[in-house]
């Protein structure tokens, strides 16, 4: 599961243009906006906003079953309170989930964003050669479903289909048997490296695209080299989209399933509860536990906002200082 | 002016509140009501036309309805194809919820039929089936669609009593004696493996519940059971504990593959010959000519290693039955359908030529199963071995929570056979024993420990 969404990447040098133009007046026909938005707004809430608090409401509902449960009147829905939420706190599968996500978040995320950022100046150096074709070739990865990638380092995976593990056993390395080791993160973690690796190039690409070269004469007139150029000028003024891209893929972290559940049936190490959102999958579709499902998923939405919000509380001043 | 602009603003507002319901209601049918009108097995007003729907995965099945539509002008059955066992039962169980969108007829596997009775999913159709019915079917069947109630919650189709499939070519190569106990097939495994080290005689596969359930079934457990109006949970019955055992020390050994089943890796392995048995079922040679079709006449099947030697009992691994959904308005036609499917010759006839079925029906089994599969011609007695093996399935209880208790046995077998020990097995079936209780626990049933 990679970033997905495609917000306008910032453009941090952009020059403030907003002229003193006319404000228009008054008029009577003022609700033509509302009347523009307002197909976004009904679709915003029926297909987002009821569902969500849809679900908050089914997270403090459960059923309540007597006697042996068959039959009509057996299963009653009733009020939980805070019973689902105390549940999923204290089930050490989840707990173990969160923490295992977090360490592979701790893998993923510098190494992804130390790799884009490093092909995005590698990319913006001067003389590069055969630029577009690296940078579609770093990108398509991206374009690549997460199941489909998973399927396909799957089989790279399995010792007896593997082409790498022909190459490490014809060199006398044995066979490596990285999905039935405690190594399995990092074979996870290496699919998503993959696939979100080019989204998050491309957008620092754009942000270094946008930097005037006049600053870089400047500073080679001064006699700084291309490294210092690198780390002087255009890694301070991408940070912008430096901390975007972080919130993305840290947001992705959370949400990793696609990988997982794609590997689980080619190994015994992968639980169903691997990380939060099998959690989920497993309590609504394998246990039929709507209920339970929606209070784990509030608390992932509620733990996701905390986390991307107050890293940007974090870092805003620093970043985007020099926008204002 | 203003005002004009507001009623375009609430026209656009509605307009697209009416293509939203018209979105999300599509596709679900009227489900409220069961007014079915009464009458014989046929409809009376010849000009009345009866929908029936029908959500099956079994391949081939919509030949084998059109067969029945073509002599049933009045009462026309949609297949309507399922990606597999447990979608859809998660579709039928939202559809229950909903209120509407089940289809008339539903295929269920017999794991599954105490939940979805549990959920209200199935009616009872003993008023509309025929009194002949039942005894088409062998005891131990019959009470998976029965629960051991007065009710009846579908006809049986198909069944997967387990048989050992193992190479013969290479067991002929090797030297190796086909094993009839489960002593002579761990001698057997260590032979094997000592002969050819990238040869197995097996995987256990953690993947698989329902294998490990068949093979606790042959030793004599029942995980669920029902006393009087309380469930009973009896996973680390000594029975369970005995076949985990046998495993554990298998596996701890090295002598068996401790790899899932259904990956790349076993498939090739099956291919290339270091999958040299498999512990399966009756439907094993439609997986095996897909999975390895490059071995085509190398397999033999027999039956199960026993327990005690002399004895002669296995278990079941897959199959479903039949089942007439409550949101059905036609129930009897349903009900005349399904018994039609799973108990005629004609039927069953297609069952196995279009499906690849293993028809359930005893009557079925004598005259739809004479010539081997195609993958086991050369072994002519397949079927009446087969026939044989199907009348030794022990009883078993499916509860209603398998659902917990099999990604319960996924968990916990996945760490044992990744630990490697005998030890962690036994402990895997005792995580499973509690969170199966638990879990009914939790839920409300009435429970007895």
């Amino acid at each position: 599961m990679t970033t997905t969404t495609t917000d306008r990447a910032p453009s941090p040098a952009a020059p403030a243009t907003v002229s003193p133009t006319r404000r228009p007046r008054r008029r009577p026909g003022a609700a033509a906006p509302y009347g523009f938005v307002a197909p976004a707004a009904v679709l915003f809430v029926l297909f987002l906003a009821l569902p969500i608090l849809y679900a908050v409401y089914l997270s403090f509902r459960k059923v309540q079953v007597s006697g042996l449960g068959l039959g009509k009147g057996s299963h009653v829905e009733v009020w939980a309170g805070l019973d689902n939420y105390r549940n999923a706190l204290s089930d050490p599968d989840f707990v173990g989930s969160v923490l295992r996500v977090l360490v592979y978040g701790v893998v993923l995320v510098p190494t992804m964003l130390g790799l884009a950022l490093l092909f995005a100046l590698l990319l913006d150096a001067r003389r590069v050669r055969a630029r577009s074709f690296s940078r579609v070739s770093i990108f398509l990865p991206y374009a690549v479903p997460a199941v489909i990638s998973s399927l396909l380092w799957g089989f790279l995976y399995l010792p007896s289909v593997s082409p790498i593990v022909w190459v490490t056993q014809k060199l006398g390395w044995g066979s490596p048997d990285i999905l039935n080791s405690d190594w399995v993160l990092f074979a996870i973690a290496n699919i998503a490296l993959w696939g979100g690796v080019g989204f998050n190039m491309v957008v620092i690409y754009t942000a270094l695209k946008a930097i005037p070269s006049d600053l870089y004469e400047a500073a080679r007139l001064d006699g700084a080299n291309e490294r210092q150029i690198a780390w002087r000028i255009k890694v301070p003024i991408v940070l912008p989209s430096l901390i975007l891209t972080f919130i993305f893929s840290m947001i992705a972290t959370l949400q990793v399933f696609a990988e997982p559940i794609t590997l689980k049936p080619l190994t015994n190490t992968i639980a169903s509860t691997w990380s939060p959102l099998m959690t989920v999958y497993r309590d609504a579709f394998v246990r039929n536990d709507i209920y339970s499902a929606a209070a784990l998923s509030v608390v992932i939405a509620l733990a996701t906002l905390v986390l991307s919000f107050g890293f940007l509380r974090l870092v805003q001043r620093r970043a985007f200082s020099q926008e204002k | 002016m203003r005002l004009h602009t507001s009623l375009k603003v609430a026209a656009v507002v509605a307009a697209t509140a009416l293509l939203a319901s018209a979105c999300s209601s599509g596709g679900s049918g009227d489900g409220d009501g069961k007014a079915a009108p009464s009458g014989g097995a046929t409809p009376t007003d010849p000009a009345q036309k009866i929908e029936l729907t029908y959500w099956t995965w079994a391949p081939g099945m919509d030949e084998v309805v059109k067969t029945w539509n073509a002599e049933h002008p009045n009462i026309h059955v949609t297949v309507n194809k399922q990606d597999g066992g447990d979608p859809a039962v998660t579709k039928l169980l939202t559809a229950i919820k909903a209120g509407s969108g089940a289809p008339d007829i539903m295929q269920a596997e017999y794991q599954k039929i105490p939940t979805l009775v549990a959920a209200d999913a199935l009616a009872d159709i003993s008023g509309d089936l025929g009194s002949d019915v039942k005894g088409d079917f062998s005891d131990g069947t019959w009470q998976s669609v029965t629960l051991g109630s007065d009710a009846v919650y579908g006809v049986p189709q198909d069944s997967g009593p387990m048989e050992f499939y193992y190479r013969a070519d290479i067991f002929e190569k090797y030297g190796l004696k086909v094993p009839t106990t489960w002593d002579e097939y761990a001698q057997v495994a260590t032979e094997l493996h000592k002969k050819d080290p990238t040869a197995y005689l097996g995987t256990f596969s953690s993947g698989d519940a329902g294998w490990f359930a068949g093979l606790t079934q042959q030793a004599g457990a029942s995980w669920w059971g029902v006393d009087g109006d309380a469930w009973s949970v009896d996973i680390d019955s000594a029975a369970t504990q005995k076949v985990a055992s046998f495993w554990g020390k298998l596996v701890e050994d090295g002598v068996i593959d401790n790899k899932p089943m259904y990956t790349p890796a076993w498939n090739k392995g099956l291919n290339d010959g270091t999958q040299v048995g498999w512990i399966s079922a009756i439907w094993a040679p439609g997986v095996l000519s897909g999975n390895a079709a490059d071995t085509q006449g190398k397999w033999k099947m027999a039956k199960l290693p026993q327990w005690n030697a002399g004895d002669d009992v296995t278990g079941n691994w897959g199959g479903s039955a039949t089942a007439v959904t409550t949101q059905s308005k036609y129930p009897q036609y349903a009900a005349e359908f399904v018994t039609w499917l799973n108990t005629s010759a004609e039927a069953a006839k297609l069952l196995v030529s279009k499906s690849g079925l293993y028809p359930a029906s005893l009557e079925s089994q004598k005259t739809a199963l004479t010539d081997p599969p195609e993958f086991f011609s050369n072994q002519t007695d397949f079927y009446t071995l087969a026939s044989q093996i199907s009348k030794t399935v022990n009883p078993f209880t499916y509860g209603p929570n398998v659902d917990v208790a099999y990604s319960a046995y996924n968990d916990a077998f996945g760490k044992a056979t990744k630990a490697k020990s005998q030890q962690a097995f036994l402990d895997a079936v005792t995580t499973m024993q509690t969170t199966t209780l638990g879990d009914l626990k939790n839920s409300g049933y009435n429970v007895k420990e």
